[in-house]
């Protein structure tokens, strides 16, 4: 236990400090703290429920716009904002950016988890990989919907009301690392919570045999829907911090990004091990380090490593990191193997 | 929104031969997909992809000064070796395994694919111009480009040709042997690995002639093939595996349902409409099977 709480600790304290002293990296890092998010959060269904979505992006995207429509709407004309492109004809005074920014990422929770709770009776009634073309369809119908939606900006995008100027440059990227390091800590701390209890074995008993976990009377659909509800909360979260770091959102680019974001989530967590706590901070960091490293060598050729890549770690690594540990070190996961156990086992074979 | 289909029946005759036209194509490319899911048990999600590529190779052929037209025949040949050899790298390792590992798999293919051609092809929209013509219709209130029409009557052909050749010839018969059961195939002599890579190279062949076609017919470019990959999979879901007239209906049936949706919601709406529809188709089957205590597998 002692080292559990130097280890947090350790990390805590490393978050705190780390933007000043890589002041250089503050938006990597932010960026980071955001990929750890969504990747935790798609590991609830992935990995703990066994219902491989693709369409965590539509609560991210949403979020996104939410965040960002709130922000502006509070103060301004929404329609007039989209119209003049982000050209300086309004400006956010601090008390209304930061007003404007606390009431929109709270509507920018809320709001998907709300649509969470409405389609997910529907949605989460489907099982395997019906559910994950449905849910890699219902993102993609978000993105071209979305794109043509004239008040949200359509097809030009939506520009992010800019950050005032208080403190100076180093002010903003300050701002939204805290903003999104505090995303983390918020998601790390409530997944950790809901995995300690009996909510995490359900959610396994549904993955590994849901007509069984069904007939224990464990009510199956109230589970996988407050799964999805809890996802859908830190995604929009997730997505609000990211549109305002990124500063543009556009519809298919940005926000509803299947190509990018929607892939990132669910590579991550399969990278760092599905069905962990870990796995997901781990694939996430993993990942981001190399995706930076490689994508400036590859200027240009990012998508295609990124293909290689997900073909790779799907075929070759589908444990991920986590997972390899776990097969290599089974004690340090509290693993016992029965010595005569394991030989009957191999003799069977 | 522009309610110009019900003020003007024209409207509604060319959308549905529109539609038709188009639904041909749509079932030719979900044929391919329905193959490979039942004999191989895999979702390809990079088949759009595939189709695009098949279009590129007719488009080449046009820009070096040879009629588009005979992609129909070369391009099939070419993504024939390119489906094996995705077989042989990838796919073999995915066959066995977890649905969604094929869907991940082939997603990172999809990605790998759009981008080559983006750097081989560049990022325009292009088409390759066939010189057909157009037929008009009821006083020249519908326009039936020729191209079309061709398109139709090749991608039937094909599929006839492909129904015949899987009841009589031998490789024809092991395929759906496999797809029956591939243990026994195994057993009983079958190599189901060849079969299964025989299997996607015809896949991959189909979505050849497709893409050429859809190269003369519509316009292609190198990020376009979700769409197709959906539209194939929607058409399966609604038909069913190795329901062929079934196939042909649904994609029929989507053609003029997308011919609609741009006429009513706009253009910008198409592809969100398609993509829509196919949360719906399978939300509906999940609530009718959801009352016999039954789920979509």
């Amino acid at each position: 236990m002692s080292k559990n709480i130097l280890l947090y600790s350790a990390i805590l304290i490393f978050g705190l400090v780390a933007p000043f002293v890589f002041p250089a990296f503050k938006v990597q890092l932010s960026i980071l703290c955001v990929l750890i998010v969504l990747a935790t959060t798609w590991n609830i269904q992935g990995g703990e429920m066994g219902y491989n979505t693709f369409g965590n992006i539509l609560f991210y995207g949403l979020g996104m716009y939410l965040c960002a429509s709130v922000q502006v709407g509070m103060f301004f004309p929404l329609a007039e904002w989209t119209e003049s492109g982000g050209e300086k004809t309004f400006v956010h005074t601090p008390a209304q950016f930061f007003q404007g920014m606390a009431v929109g990422l709270v509507v920018a929770a809320v709001v998907p988890t709300i649509v969470a709770g409405l389609i997910g009776y529907a949605i989460l009634g489907l099982r395997g990989h019906y559910f994950a073309i449905c849910t890699l369809g219902l993102g993609v119908a978000a993105g071209e919907i979305s794109g043509g939606i004239e008040i949200i900006g359509a097809g030009q995008g939506f520009t992010t009301p800019p950050f005032p100027e208080v403190g100076g440059l180093e002010a903003r990227g300050e701002f939204f690392y805290f903003l999104s390091f505090g995303a983390l800590i918020l998601t790390f701390v409530a997944v950790r919570a809901i995995y300690s209890t009996r909510f995490r074995l359900i959610l396994n008993a549904i993955r590994d045999n849901e007509d069984k976990a069904e007939a224990m009377g464990i009510e199956t659909m109230k589970y996988k829907i407050i799964g999805w509800m809890v996802s859908a909360f830190f995604c929009g979260l997730a997505g609000g911090i990211m549109g305002g770091l990124v500063g543009y959102i556009d519809s298919t680019d940005v926000a509803f990004d299947g190509r990018e974001m929607g892939v990132f989530m669910v590579l991550m967590a399969i990278l760092g091990g599905k069905g962990t706590l870990w796995g997901p901070v781990i694939g996430a960091t993993v990942f981001h380090i190399f995706k930076e490293g490689f994508w400036t060598f590859f200027l240009g050729w990012q998508y295609v490593a990124l293909g290689v890549l997900i073909v790779v770690i799907v075929i070759y690594f589908p444990e991920g990191i986590m997972g390899w540990l776990r097969e290599k070190y089974p004690e340090k996961f509290g693993e016992v193997i029965d010595e005569k156990d394991r030989k009957a086992q191999v003799e069977l074979k | 929104m522009d309610f110009m289909v019900f003020q003007y029946p024209m409207i509604t005759v060319q959308a549905c031969l529109d539609g038709l036209l188009l639904g041909i194509l749509f079932a030719l490319i979900a044929y391919g997909m329905a193959l490979q899911w039942g004999v191989m048990n895999i979702i390809n999600i990079a088949q759009g992809d595939l189709v695009i590529l098949g279009g590129y190779i007719a488009y080449f052929m046009y820009l070096y000064g040879i009629h588009p037209a005979w992609g129909v025949i070369v391009s099939p040949i070419i993504m024939y070796f390119i489906g094996v050899g995705i077989y042989k790298l990838v796919i073999n390792k995915v066959v066995d395994r977890d649905l969604f590992i094929s869907i991940l798999a082939t997603f990172g293919i999809s990605i790998l694919f759009m981008q080559l051609m983006n750097f081989a092809f560049g990022a325009d929209v292009v088409l390759a111009n066939s010189g057909y013509g157009t037929t008009m219709l009821f006083d020249n209130n519908v326009t039936l480009p020729n191209s079309k029409i061709f398109s139709a009557v090749i991608s039937i052909v094909f599929a006839i040709c492909l129904v015949i050749y899987m009841k009589k010839s031998k490789l024809g018969r092991a395929i759906r042997a496999t797809a029956q059961n591939a243990r026994a195939a195994k057993i009983l002599g079958v190599d189901t690995e060849k079969v299964y890579a025989a299997t996607f190279g015809i896949n991959a062949a189909l979505c050849g002639v497709a893409g050429a076609l859809i190269s003369i017919t519509f316009t292609i470019h190198p990020y376009m093939g979700l769409p197709y990959t959906i539209r194939s999979f929607m058409i399966v879901i609604v038909a069913g595996l190795g329901n062929l007239p079934g196939v042909a209906m649904s994609g029929m049936g989507l053609g003029v349902f997308e011919e609609f949706a741009d006429y009513i919601l706009g253009t910008e709406f198409r592809i969100g409409a398609v993509f829509l529809l196919l949360v719906l188709i399978l939300v509906y089957r999940r609530f009718k099977l959801s009352r016999k205590r039954e789920y979509l597998k």
